[in-house]
């Protein structure tokens, strides 16, 4: 069953140089338990569909067009309040930066025990016991005595498993998480997501995993979208994407991982620049940075084209051939 | 944290005297009392009398070693005018200001941080904009102006409150205040609102520039995709944050209303130390004078050095690690 379903997203940026539309036309569905690492460059839209799912998108932007269907119920027409009820409840996030996240001047205790008691009415005590149990379960030592602490007291890494454990409090069925490792490094990335994969694994939450790293990607996602100028222009089972990418982007972005070619050889990279969000070409959005694109991509935007296995492509010349490697 | 305190004293210490050297040369380029404690007409015997009982015949550094003497025992001096000690003197004029203007914090914090709060909140709706722009005025009035204006309305039209003076006091452990006594309180309610509204403009505008600065911070965003309501969010998460240069701000704002509260003090004919100092400089009365700014000195470092232990509260950052922090 599908947990979240998300039809025709589109959010806009009302800004002084135009609107930009950020998120533009996205869907995606999400099963019980299921990974989706949602890839791209930093641009594409991918952070603002995760805030789009939680309605926490920041003026001047907001969603103005599609549906978000949570467990059926469409969040783009909720009101505040129960918006708010669901928030940390049923939905939670994990952001990028762990040194931002939590505030400085409030003890760990304070902002674990007001996540509980902002959708649970129970006793200080219980939701003290609730938080001690959520930042073991990520792998804090001695979490009673940590609870006590101030957030400067915590290293980086340490600092995002209480984030991650204050996502677990209310025992959520979806978890955006927004690059939650990039400002990690690589050693405490690995074992956090270790962690990410095992605690979904054993609540059957279901995962968004906001990345721009394909490597996070292959060990943890069951499947994979990649987003380009607000769209999603590949989607399919994060094997087949990773081995045989059909857009010409995705291959871009596999080909632009360090560790493929010779020592001393240059990195490949996708030329040109990410496109200005506020004035896209009239046809692919990539065409302009594409080694296949022809007179028609520059004029004609490709529609999404379902291809075998659950694979879709927004591409008029894949590079995988209608059903790809099986 | 011990270390850090004894430190900060001693820093302090260093301040009062380098306020002791300023204060007293300041105080001797002003003029000869002596002009004017005795007759125009006196011989030039009977002023070298007058001198010598005062000691001003002595070379300049010798009263000043006198003077940082008897300072350090807590003699600052007889008044020429009153004949008392001037500490006794402004100890006695003291507690009034001090209410009065402990009050005027109060009123500034209860007033000027909700509407802070509010307008960094609503910051590009008409309801910031509103609160700002009156804000400006509590900024421009003169003192003086609000003070007779707000007698005019509330005690002179409506007769709501008393217009000037003093009203009942109660002793609280030897001292006089009316801060305790209802009569008392409502004599302090219009002086006390005059002093506040400027420091209430200066935290509304803080509390709002503060305000908006932290509500793009990730951890509000991370408070509400919590799902933690907005009253919490900004009456916890942000409050606490932006307490830190409101403090600041307040705890410069207490002294400089406790030193200059003169206008107001006379407007409604209020028995503090403003009225004290401005009789004292008319007749130019050293003792007084100097033993005032020398009170203003230390309550100043005083205040100061409570702002700096109540950080340390406000701000686990800044606890220094190794103490008790």
């Amino acid at each position: 069953m599908s947990v979240l379903e998300v039809r025709n997203l589109q959010t806009h940026f009302f800004t002084d140089a135009g609107v930009v539309k950020a998120v533009d036309g996205v869907d995606f569905a999400l099963n019980e338990g299921e990974v989706l690492g949602l890839v791209g460059e930093s641009g594409s839209g991918k952070s603002v569909t995760g805030f789009s799912i939680l309605r926490l998108v920041d003026p001047p932007g907001r969603v103005v067009g599609g549906q978000i269907l949570f467990r059926g119920q469409d969040l783009a027409q909720l009101p505040a309040s129960e918006m708010r009820r669901l928030r940390g409840n049923k939905i939670a996030m994990i952001f990028q930066d762990p040194m931002m996240t939590l505030n400085p001047v409030l003890r760990i205790d304070t902002q674990m025990i007001e996540a509980v008691r902002a959708h649970d009415k129970v006793s200080a005590k219980a939701a003290r016991d609730r938080a001690i149990s959520a930042l073991s379960k990520v792998g804090i030592p001695s979490p009673a005595e940590r609870l006590d602490a101030y957030p400067h007291q915590f290293s980086g890494g340490m600092r995002q498993r209480v984030a991650i454990a204050i996502a677990l409090l209310n025992g959520p069925d979806l978890i955006v998480a927004d690059e939650p490792t990039t400002a990690l490094d690589v050693t405490i990335q690995s074992q956090i997501l270790a962690e990410v994969q095992d605690l979904a694994r054993d609540t059957g939450t279901a995962l968004i995993w906001i990345t721009h790293d394909l490597a996070v990607v292959a060990g943890l996602a069951d499947r994979v979208a990649v987003m380009y100028a607000g769209r999603i222009v590949e989607t399919g089972q994060t094997d087949d994407v990773l081995t045989t990418p059909g857009h010409p982007y995705s291959v871009g972005l596999l080909g632009s991982i360090p560790g493929h070619g010779q020592r001393g050889e240059r990195l490949t990279q996708i030329p040109g620049m990410a496109p200005n969000m506020a004035h896209l070409p009239p046809g692919c959005a990539f065409a302009p940075r594409c080694f296949n694109a022809d007179e028609r991509c520059r004029t004609d935007a490709p529609g999404i084209e379902d291809m075998e296995r659950v694979r879709q492509l927004r591409c008029h010349h894949p590079l995988t051939k209608a059903g790809g490697t099986p | 944290m011990l270390v850090y305190l004894l430190r900060r004293i001693a820093q302090s210490i260093f301040v009062a005297l380098a306020m002791m050297v300023i204060v007293f040369f300041g105080i001797y380029m002003i003029g000869n009392p002596v002009d004017i404690l005795i007759s125009p007409d006196a011989t030039p015997r009977e002023i070298e009398e007058t001198m010598a009982r005062f000691g001003f015949d002595q070379p300049i550094y010798i009263q000043f070693l006198t003077f940082v003497g008897n300072a350090l025992q807590g003699d600052l001096g007889r008044s020429f005018v009153h004949g008392e000690s001037a500490v006794t003197l402004i100890l006695h004029y003291m507690p009034a200001t001090l209410e009065l203007a402990a009050l005027g914090l109060i009123f500034s914090v209860l007033i000027g941080i909700p509407l802070g709060v509010y307008a960094g909140y609503k910051a590009d709706r008409w309801q910031g904009r509103a609160i700002m722009t009156g804000s400006i005025f509590g900024f421009s009035l003169p003192n003086f102006w609000v003070g007779m204006l707000l007698i005019l309305i509330f005690a002179v039209e409506l007769r709501w409150l008393p217009s000037t003076g003093r009203g009942d006091t109660v002793d609280v452990f030897g001292i006089r205040l009316s801060i305790f006594s209802e009569n008392g309180l409502q004599y302090m309610i219009l002086p006390a609102l005059t002093l506040a509204l400027y420091k209430a403009s200066l935290v509304t505008r803080l509390a709002r520039a503060g305000t908006q600065e932290a509500l793009v911070q990730d951890y509000v965003k991370f408070a509400r995709a919590k799902g933690v309501s907005e009253t919490r969010i900004l009456f916890v998460h942000v409050l606490k944050n932006i307490m830190i240069p409101i403090l600041t701000v307040l705890g410069l704002e207490l002294g400089s209303m406790i030193a200059f509260a003169v206008v107001t003090e006379t407007v409604f004919a209020w028995p503090g130390m403003g009225k004290l100092l401005i009789d004292s400089i008319l007749t130019l009365d050293r003792p007084v004078i100097v033993a005032y700014l020398m009170m203003t000195v230390l309550i100043f470092i005083v205040i100061n050095l409570v702002v700096d232990i109540v950080y340390t509260i406000l701000d686990p950052r800044v606890r220094v690690t190794g103490g008790a922090g």
